[in-house]
């Protein structure tokens, strides 16, 4: 028999609400609250030994002492299987639960699971360590939290082979399941295309990636004044491509200096870009990083100057991820000498 | 500054500038030199007008 220690806030322990969110934690023999569904989908294959109820603030403002006490409990259950929540849209119980159940896997080195709704913040921070079954957004959703949690668990106590996020109802956590499809991929997308004709549901196999927003910055006072520096996804190098940037899905950017330099030319610069006709940028690299004309300004007075180093990588097929990681590493430098705005630009 | 604003809107930009073409955003390589500085001109000043123009959401400078 798979032996589970569950874990749950005040509120589903029926202790009480907000009031009563300042409890530490406590141990109940047996299952409680969330758990009698769980033992009910667990059949005899596995007993909710022990139930260990905190209170979210609690838990929340004493992070670290709530942890180990937590920790010491369910050691001395010996269990399979630990499983915290579902906490559903629940903030800081989400939080407690992807806190706690990847405490007891990292201390005790046994499966866990919790379950949350995709927009907890829980979610964000946990999904890729532990195992987070996605859930509705309210305690409405209970009953079918347990019947994707409880199979899931048991997959996890025995050992199993867990699937893709998308087989087993947890929330995708970066890796890669391969896993075959029933259909054809002509057929799956030839349904998903009627289905979005008919305004119908349909499920994306490719999901693009959240891009976040920013505040607009404020407006340059004096452009007469300012330092500007060029940064280019458009792939303009010194010519040969001493960083070796590469023409498509670009691991890297370069830095280049630009002291003297008044114009681009073919001799002196080309673009590393795969996907668009080179030829262009490579007869005047100007064309993709106006250089000559900011040089111009430069002087006119239109620009208080340029920036020494540009900026350049590839935007063809690069990674969001790397991309926002190239400008997090250079805007640093970018604010650290003194550069008051950026012309990105990009082809 | 962006040739397909759509991608550049879609990415979160702020404050964009539309260009000529993805292989030439700031030059045209059917007209003469002079005339393509004409057109960079154009734009950076576009650019730097941008620049200096408080937005409180993405802005496409059209003009």
């Amino acid at each position: 028999m798979i032996r589970v220690v569950h874990y749950i806030n005040q509120f589903f322990a029926n202790v009480g609400g907000e009031e009563m969110a300042h409890i530490p934690a406590e141990v109940r023999e047996g299952m409680l609250g969330p758990g009698l569904a769980l033992q009910q989908a667990f059949k005899d294959e596995a007993e909710i030994v022990a139930t260990i109820v905190c209170g979210d603030s609690y838990f929340n403002e004493n992070m670290d002492e709530a942890k180990k006490t937590i920790i010491e409990m369910v050691k001395k259950y010996e269990p399979d299987l630990f499983i915290a929540g579902p906490a559903f849209n629940a903030g800081r119980y989400g939080v407690a639960c992807g806190a706690i159940a990847k405490a007891v896997k990292d201390e005790l080195n046994i499966p866990v699971l919790t379950g949350m709704f995709e927009e907890n913040p829980g979610a964000e921070m946990f999904k890729n360590d532990i195992y987070i079954v996605a859930t509705k957004n309210s305690a409405a959703g209970m009953r079918d939290a347990v019947k994707k949690m409880a199979p899931l668990a048991l997959k996890l106590a025995k050992g199993e082979k867990i699937g893709a996020s998308i087989e087993e109802g947890y929330l995708p956590n970066g890796k890669r399941v391969n896993f075959f499809e029933k259909e054809i991929g002509a057929k799956r997308a030839v349904d998903m295309l009627l289905a979005k004709l008919n305004n119908k549901e349909f499920q994306t196999e490719f999901p693009m990636p959240d891009f976040d927003r920013v505040a607009p910055n404020p407006a340059i006072k004096d452009i007469t004044k300012a330092k500007i520096a060029l940064v280019t996804s458009g792939g303009i190098v010194p010519k040969g491509n001493p960083d070796h940037i590469e023409s498509s899905s670009a691991s890297k950017y370069g830095k280049y200096d630009i002291d003297g330099v008044m114009d681009l030319t073919e001799e002196t610069y080309q673009t590393a870009h795969g996907g668009y006709d080179p030829v262009y940028a490579n007869l005047d690299p100007d064309r993709v990083l106006p250089v000559d004309i900011l040089r111009e300004f430069e002087k006119e007075g239109k620009i208080g100057s340029l920036h020494r180093y540009y900026y350049a990588t590839v935007g063809n097929g690069t990674a969001v991820k790397n991309a926002k990681a190239f400008a997090e590493k250079f805007s640093k430098e970018l604010v650290a000498d003194g550069v008051d705005a950026v012309i990105l630009t990009s082809t | 500054m962006c040739t397909i604003v759509p991608i550049s809107l879609t990415v979160g930009a702020n404050r964009i500038v539309p260009t000529i073409a993805i292989p030439h955003p700031l030059g045209n390589p059917s007209l003469t030199l002079e005339e393509e500085k004409n057109i960079r001109r154009e734009l950076l000043t576009r650019a730097l007008k941008a620049l200096e123009t408080e937005v409180s959401e993405q802005t496409v400078f059209e003009k």
